[in-house]
């Protein structure tokens, strides 16, 4: 009894340590957000003037703003396709499923520079053969990261229909209901968290993008992690920590709203009652 | 009773109509696959054979195979081996320092299991960027950790940052979620009460780790170790960072050719071994699966 006490009291500590590392970067990024100095490793006094400098800055904003377009056209785009691909694949025979799978796994495993390179070039020689075909810029980007997304969608999607069984749905068949008022009324209310789920986490995926927008913005682009980027390389200062501190509050308040809307959900629509975990990609 | 209503009912069950969506539900996906990934890939593969041309990204179409001879280099097998090494080493403190959280949360706790797991989820909601950047101010030679570490009179200049040590600690604290989440989830299927029997019959608690709970978790602990090797092998950002452009990985050179050196046909050449490495473990993966479901683990 004593020694499991003692296991149990050594993973503990270990576990604080954890959590420790987890959220010390954070904590350093918020305080040194109202840092009365320039400079980023000393504290040496309490301002809020970086929140209004980093609202001023000429270059946050707009690179704020085009992260958010992309990532919302990404999300919807990624969730419509991810979806209806998951509700075939679902129950789909072995034979034509597995090279479908062999696709969305590929578009996972494959390195995201390679993607990102082959991207590149793909946009460029498209562009100068198709003169319709956008030059490269928030477009192309979008277009890059619809790709990984959608497949993160289709795999969410699945786990959790496949999970479901198929019980409501032939019952829903035999009481008549057609396939379109099925999915209206039986599916989707059911799959709900987990369309929510992937839609949310293909908009951070995409929002938090560096490797792939970098590669396919082309020179008059930038994206907020594009922004960070450079000035990490180049010389940082508290606003681009004031900037990531009101965001991070936004983030915050986005998670609680949502598991909020999922957790209301729960009664009417017999959600598994893990909304909230779902929405963040546990389950 | 039972045994006779079964199989009736088992019947009834297979003569009635099972729904299902349409297969062409997934050609929207299919027909964007095939345009905006197998299309890139496809053109990768060609560019990897041509000749640099004389503007920006302009190759001249040949199949000329001296790129992939040229990665045939010393330097390049050196980056290819580092790259290598650094993620099997992040690989293996991942594991160290997410294997014990996994079981800390599976085993010790029961009302805050789901607030446990959300608190190591929460940070990755943040950008990604922003946190390894926390880094670089938390390892800065002249920051509170140095000086602290300073104190203790074992070292004076104490200065990890823009070396393999911290492109480690980045690696580490970007994809332990990543570990921990599957290690979990094959702990909470596994049957604690195997555990109990072993110590019973006298195993000591490390040997009944070793042989029951090790060893029945191993498919969520492979799987998390792949989840985590792949994206680090091709790792791009966290290198430039906090590696300082001393430290370099495949994905860098890659990117480099790009955007700065511009020689698109090397970058692809050099893009398509990054991919051969990466099939050739999760081959290995694949039949370690296939295995696993033979045995029935």
């Amino acid at each position: 009894m004593r020694r499991r006490l003692t296991a149990k009291r050594l993973f503990t500590g270990w576990a604080v340590l954890v959590y420790v590392f987890l959220y010390l970067p954070i904590l350093v990024v918020v305080v040194y957000a109202f840092n009365a100095n320039r400079d980023v490793t000393y504290w040496t006094g309490f301002t809020t003037g970086w929140f209004g400098r980093a609202l001023d800055n000429q270059t946050y904003l707009p690179a704020v703003k085009t992260s958010v377009k992309i990532a919302f056209l990404n999300s919807i785009v990624a969730t419509v396709l991810g979806t209806a691909a998951a509700l075939a694949l679902a129950r789909m025979k072995k034979g034509w499923r597995v090279p479908f799978d062999v696709l969305v796994y590929l578009t996972l495993v494959v390195p995201e520079i390679v993607i990102a390179v082959a991207s590149l070039i793909f946009f460029v020689q498209a562009h100068a053969n198709l003169s319709i075909f956008p030059t490269l810029g928030w477009k192309t980007i979008l277009l890059a990261h619809i790709v990984f997304n959608a497949s993160v969608v289709t795999l969410i999607v699945r786990a959790r229909f496949v999970g479901m069984g198929s019980g409501l749905e032939e019952a829903s068949f035999d009481l008549g209901a057609g396939p379109i008022g099925t999915f209206r009324q039986v599916t989707l209310p059911r799959l709900y968290p987990a369309v929510v789920a992937g839609a949310l986490l293909s908009f951070t995926f995409s929002f938090d993008d560096y490797v792939l927008s970098a590669f396919n913005a082309g020179g008059a682009t930038q994206t907020w992690p594009m922004v960070i980027f450079a000035a990490v390389r180049f010389g940082v200062t508290p606003a681009i920590n004031a900037l990531a501190t009101m965001m991070l509050g936004v983030t915050l308040v986005l998670i609680l709203a949502t598991g909020i809307v999922l957790r209301r959900g729960r009664g009417d629509v017999s959600g598994d009652g893990r909304g909230l975990g779902a929405a963040l990609g546990l389950s | 009773m039972a045994a006779t209503e079964g199989p009736r009912f088992a019947a009834s069950r297979r003569r009635s109509f099972t729904p299902r969506y349409p297969a062409w539900l997934t050609l929207p996906s299919m027909l964007y696959y095939a345009f905006f990934f197998l299309g890139p890939m496809a053109i990768l593969a060609v560019f990897s054979v041509a000749k640099p041309g004389d503007t920006f990204g302009s190759v001249v179409y040949t199949v000329d195979w001296s790129q992939f001879a040229s990665l045939w280099d010393p330097v390049y097998i050196k980056i290819f081996w580092h790259t290598l090494a650094m993620a099997a080493g992040g690989t293996l403190l991942t594991i160290l320092v997410g294997y014990p959280i996994a079981y800390w949360i599976s085993r010790y706790l029961t009302s805050y299991k789901t607030l446990a797991l959300l608190l190591i989820v929460v940070p990755f909601w943040t950008s990604f960027l922003i946190r390894t950047y926390a880094w670089l101010i938390i390892l800065d030679p002249q920051g509170y950790l140095a000086r602290l570490v300073n104190s203790t009179g074992l070292t004076h200049n104490w200065n990890i940052l823009f070396s393999g040590k911290a492109v480690g600690i980045g690696l580490v604290y970007n994809y332990l979620p990543l570990l921990i989440l599957p290690v979990y989830a094959s702990l909470e299927r596994m049957d604690w009460t195997l555990v109990e029997s072993a110590t019973d019959l006298g195993a000591t608690p490390l040997k009944a780790f070793r042989d029951v709970t090790l060893r029945l978790t191993l498919p969520g602990l492979v799987t998390g170790a792949l989840l985590v090797f792949i994206p680090m092998t091709g790792e791009y950002v966290i290198p430039a960072l906090l590696g300082g452009g001393n430290f370099v990985f495949v994905g860098t050179v890659i990117g480099d050719q790009f955007l700065g050196a511009v020689d698109w046909p090397f970058g692809a050449a050099m893009s398509l071994a990054l991919i051969g490495v990466v099939a050739a473990f999760v081959a290995v993966y694949l039949v370690f699966a296939t295995k696993e479901e033979q045995f029935g683990a």
